[in-house]
C-alpha cells in the first residue's frame, strides 16, 4: 500500500517526531518502497499459524512483591535535562 | 596475539596486564583515523590493569580473562562512563549503573579500553548512521585506497579487533550486527542463543531479537570471551536459567561425525561468485574433517528479511518511545509538552532511526496491525519451524555470512532496501533465536575478507563451536588488514 503525505503526517504525530514540510514527500516515497517490499509476506499461507512474539519458550518468573531497589533519587535524576528540586520537569500541562 | 596467547603469557609472568594495556592504548590512539571508538577510557584501563596485576601478584587471579584489554560497544551501559548508542539524543548520558554483561566482564577482571562506535541505536549495516561519524574498515581493496565500511552495527568493535586495538570486543546482534561486520573485517563474531547473555543494561533496539556476543580474532577467543559474558540474570525476564558450559573445552570435540546441513534456499540473488566458491570450499573442509554434508531445506528463508523489517522496527518504535527529553538525554524546547517531545525526537534521532520508528509506528497502528505485524509474527513462527525440522536431519548449518565483501562508503547509503539485503543470510537465525558464528575463511579477488557462517541448535553453542574450530583450522586465515 502506498504511503501518502497525510499518512506520514499522521504516523509522525503518533511517533511524536516533528517532520519538516519539505521532507514529507521523500519520506512518503521511502516508506512506500519499504512497505511495498515487506508486502511480499502476503504470498505466505499463514492460516492456522500462531504468531510468535518471542523465541524464549518460558513463562515469566514470579518473585516476591517486595522492594528490591530504590532510595537513589539523585542518581535517577542526574541525567535529566532540567531536574528541579529532585524531580523531572516538563513544560506546563495545565493552566 | 589472541586472548588465549595473552592469558598464557600473563599466567607465565611473561607480560603484565599493565604492559598489555599500555600497548593497546597506544594502538588505539594511533588508529584514531578509523573512528572505531566514541569514548576512550585510558585512565580506567590503566587502573583496571593495575588491579589485575595486583591480584595476580597475590595469587588471586580471577581466571582466563583477568587482565585482558577489551573494547565495549557503546550500547552497553557503563557505570560512570558516557553511553550514547551512537545517537545525539543520548549525548552526555552517563549511566549510574552497569549492564549485566559488562558487569560480568568486570567481575572476570577484564580491562575496559573504551566504548566503540556503532550505527545509531544499532540500526544499520555499514556504521554510516552514527552521530559520531563513520567507522572505517582497516582493510583496503588491493591497489585501491578508498575507505570501506566495516559493516554494522558493531562496526567500531569489528574495526578495533581487526586493527589490533584490543584483544576482543563485545558486540550486539539483532539481525546480523555481530556477524556481518565480523565477516567484513576478517574476524570471528558470534551471536549466542537468545537468552544466553543478559540484555539488562543494553540500550534496547528490538527486545525479542537483541543478543550480546563476542567479537575476537579466533574461535577459541570467542569461546573464552562468551564464557565471561554469559549467565543467568534475574533482571532480564528472558534470560535463560541454565548453567554456562565451558565453551573452550567444546573446541576439542572436532567435526568428526557432525551432520552439516546446507540449505538450498541460501543461494540468494546477488550473491558474489567468490562467496559461492568459498561456501563449496567450506563444505569440503568440513567433509575432510570427518563431517557429513546433508542437503536441507529452509523453505521460508526468502521471507525472513521482510518479516524482520516489520518486527524489528515495530519493537524499536516501542522501545525508543522512552527518549522524550524528560528523564535523560537531549531536550529541545517547545511551546507545550507534545511540541517539546516532537522537537526533541526530531533533532535527537538521525534519518535511519526516524525512518524505522515511522515504519514501526505504521505497522503497529490501528487498521494495519493485523496485516503487517501479526502477519510477520506468523511468518516468524514458520521460519523457526523450518529450523526445527531441519535439525531433525543435521546438527549444524553452514552458509556464507554475507552475499559479498565490504563495500565502499556511500555505496549503498541512498537505498535502504539494498542496505537491508546485507543481512539476508544472518536474519533467519536471529528470528529463530539460534546461536550463529561468522568465521573468516578466505579473501575475495580484490583482497577482502569473506566469512563462513554456522548456525547451531538453541543452547547448543558447543556443537557450533566444534564445527567453527574445524573451519578455522582448515581455512588457516592469516591475512592482515592494510592498517594493523
Amino acid at each position: 500500500m502506498a504511503v501518502d503525505r497525510e499518512t506520514v503526517i499522521r504516523v509522525a504525530r503518533l511517533a511524536r517526531i516533528q517532520v519538516p514540510e519539505g521532507d514529507l514527500d521523500t519520506l512518503a516515497g521511502e516508506l512506500s518502497n519499504i512497505i511495498g517490499w515487506v508486502e511480499q509476506l502476503d504470498e505466505v499461507d499463514t492460516d492456522g499459524v500462531a504468531p510468535m512474539a518471542s523465541v524464549a519458550d518460558m513463562n515469566l518468573r514470579w518473585r516476591k512483591d517486595e522492594v528490591t531497589d530504590g532510595g537513589v533519587r539523585d542518581k535517577v535524576t542526574a541525567n535529566a535535562p532540567d531536574p528541579q528540586n529532585g524531580m523531572f520537569s516538563v513544560p506546563k500541562v495545565i493552566e | 596475539m589472541t586472548i588465549a596467547n595473552a592469558r598464557d603469557a600473563l599466567s607465565a609472568g611473561e607480560v603484565s596486564a599493565r604492559e598489555l594495556t599500555e600497548a593497546h592504548i597506544a594502538a588505539m590512539e594511533a588508529a584514531r583515523g578509523l573512528n572505531a571508538f566514541i569514548t576512550e577510557t585510558p585512565e580506567r584501563a590503566l587502573a583496571d590493569s593495575d588491579a589485575s596485576d595486583a591480584r595476580r601478584a597475590k595469587g588471586e587471579a580471577l581466571g582466563a580473562l583477568d587482565g585482558i584489554p577489551l573494547a565495549i560497544k557503546d550500547l552497553f551501559c557503563t557505570d560512570g562512563v558516557q553511553t550514547t548508542a551512537a545517537s545525539h539524543i543520548l549525548e552526555g548520558f552517563v549511566p549510574p549503573y552497569e549492564s549485566s554483561v559488562s558487569a560480568n566482564l568486570r567481575a572476570s577482571g577484564t580491562v575496559m579500553l573504551g566504548k566503540t562506535n556503532l550505527d545509531e541505536f544499532a540500526m544499520g549495516s555499514s556504521n554510516e548512521t552514527s552521530f559520531y561519524g563513520n567507522v572505517e574498515n582497516p582493510w583496503r581493496r588491493d591497489g585501491d585506497n578508498r575507505p570501506l565500511v566495516p559493516g554494522g552495527s558493531s562496526g567500531g568493535a569489528a574495526s578495533a579487533v581487526a586493527a589490533r586495538l584490543c584483544l576482543g570486543a563485545t558486540g550486539t546482534d539483532t539481525g546480523g550486527s555481530i556477524r556481518q561486520p565480523a565477516a567484513f573485517c576478517g574476524i570471528v563474531g558470534m551471536k549466542p542463543t537468545y537468552g544466553r547473555c543478559s540484555r539488562w543494561g543494553i540500550v534496547a533496539f528490538a527486545s525479542s531479537l537483541d543478543q550480546a556476543g563476542p567479537m575476537t580474532r579466533s574461535v577459541r577467543d570467542a569461546a573464552i570471551l562468551l564464557g565471561g559474558m554469559a549467565g543467568f540474570d534475574e533482571k532480564d525476564s528472558t534470560s535463560a536459567d541454565m548453567a554456562v558450559p565451558d565453551f573452550e573445552v567444546a573446541l576439542d570435540g572436532g567435526a568428526k561425525g557432525l551432520r552439516v546441513g546446507i540449505p538450498a534456499e541460501y543461494v540468494v540473488d546477488g550473491m558474489n561468485d567468490e562467496t559461492v566458491a568459498l561456501w563449496e570450499q567450506g563444505k569440503a573442509w568440513l567433509k575432510d574433517a570427518g563431517a557429513e554434508i546433508v542437503d536441507i531445506s529452509l523453505p521460508h528463508t526468502k521471507y525472513a528479511l521482510p518479516a524482520y523489517y516489520i518486527i524489528a522496527p515495530a519493537e524499536a518504535s516501542s522501545n525508543l518511545a522512552r527518549y522524550d527529553g524528560v528523564r535523560y538525554g537531549q531536550r529541545e524546547d517547545g511551546s507545550d509538552l507534545t511540541e517539546m517531545y516532537e522537537n526533541t525526537r526530531a533533532s535527537g534521532f538521525g534519518i535511519e532511526v526516524r525512518r524505522r520508528i515511522l515504519i514501526g509506528t505504521y505497522v503497529l497502528s490501528a487498521g494495519y496491525y493485523d496485516a503487517y505485524y501479526l502477519k510477520a509474527q506468523r511468518v516468524r513462527a514458520l521460519i523457526a519451524r523450518d529450523f526445527t525440522q531441519a535439525y531433525e536431519k543435521c546438527d549444524v548449518i553452514l552458509t556464507p555470512t554475507t552475499p559479498g565483501p565490504a563495500f565502499a562508503m556511500g555505496e549503498k547509503s541512498d537505498d535502504p532496501i539494498a542496505m537491508y539485503l546485507n543481512d539476508v543470510l544472518t536474519v533467519p537465525a536471529s528470528l529463530a533465536g539460534l546461536p550463529a558464528i561468522s568465521v573468516p575463511a578466505g579473501l575475495s579477488g580484490d583482497g577482502l575478507p569473506l566469512g563462513l557462517h554456522l548456525i547451531g541448535r538453541a543452547f547448543d553453542e558447543e556443537t557450533m563451536f566444534r564445527a567453527a574450530q574445524a573451519l578455522e583450522d582448515a581455512a588457516g586465515f592469516d591475512a592482515r588488514p592494510a592498517q594493523r
